[in-house]
């Protein structure tokens, strides 16, 4: 019995279908943003300046920064430098940790003024800061979801570079795991405009 | 420029045009919505090029990227034409 049935390229093909899913399940809350912020742009507006544009401008350097570290992680696999490589993967996981705490502080705050779905203090608000925070918590949790899950799967590479499974030759795992990656990254490069940039 | 090269310079590239639309932003309403609809989209490209390997992949993946970037557009554009004269 030869080697076990591969096909690398049948693999990436499944990667990318599901990562359409994901984009038009993205780009349809985009569409609600849109509309909604064309219904009320003073409201929008005025939610926006309510956010900490800091912690979201920090939060994309270190998305960014743990794209970089994984896209060199591929290349140090495929170059048999496996020690670097996992190196890499871990240090990726741990800038997805980053992200999800500074999330968490930013959300908290919220939470203590009463900013969270069905709030008391939100309530009080006019119906389109109300729809822009409804957006912010649905898109920026979302997304957050997505990124604990891209933790999971990058821990799941790690296991197999570790194991000897993802190897020179013989990575799509990895690569496959790294679309998701970039993929939740270049989601939350549009959610920083719209969301943390709009005032 | 080897793999790691181009990989360090689009990582440059992306904190740099973070930057760039960070500040830009904050000069008026017309130059933040300007910056958005055009480093945003030029960040999200150079991730799915260099990062996601689209320059690598066949006709095959680009041809499926494009039709579904082009579904989502087409998303968009209705979707504004809708707003525009509702």
């Amino acid at each position: 019995m030869s080697a076990a049935h591969r096909d690398d390229l049948g693999s990436k093909i499944g990667m990318w279908l599901f990562l359409f899913t994901e984009m038009l399940l993205f780009g349809g809350l985009f569409l609600l943003y849109s509309a909604y912020r064309s219904m009320h742009p003073l409201e929008f507006h005025a939610a926006g300046a309510e956010l900490n544009a800091a912690l979201g401008v920090f939060n994309t350097l270190v998305l960014l920064t743990s794209s970089y570290t994984l896209a060199l992680s591929l290349t140090a696999v495929e170059k048999g430098q496996t020690q670097l490589a996992k190196k890499l993967i871990l240090a990726t996981i741990l800038l997805g940790a980053v992200f999800l705490v500074v999330k968490g502080f930013e959300w908290s705050a919220e939470f203590r003024h009463g900013i969270y779905p069905n709030g008391p203090e939100l309530l009080k608000r006019a119906p389109g800061e109300i729809l822009f925070f409804g957006l912010y918590f649905t898109m920026t949790g979302l997304h957050g979801l997505h990124i604990l899950a891209g933790m999971a799967l990058l821990s799941a590479a790690l296991l197999k570079v570790v194991k000897g499974e993802v190897k020179a030759g013989s990575s799509v795992f990895l690569e496959n795991a790294g679309l998701y990656w970039h993929l939740v990254d270049v989601i939350w490069i549009f959610l920083l405009p719209l969301f943390y940039l709009a005032a | 420029m080897t793999m790691d090269k181009t990989i360090t310079a689009v990582w440059i590239a992306l904190l740099a045009l973070t930057a760039v639309l960070t500040a830009v932003s904050r000069v008026s309403h017309f130059w933040a919505v300007a910056a958005m609809l055009t480093l945003t989209p030029l960040k999200a490209g150079l991730v799915l090029y260099y990062f996601m390997h689209l320059k690598d992949e066949g006709p095959l993946i680009k041809g499926m990227v494009a039709i579904a970037l082009t579904t989502l557009v087409i998303f968009i554009g209705m979707m504004f034409l809708d707003i525009a004269f509702r």
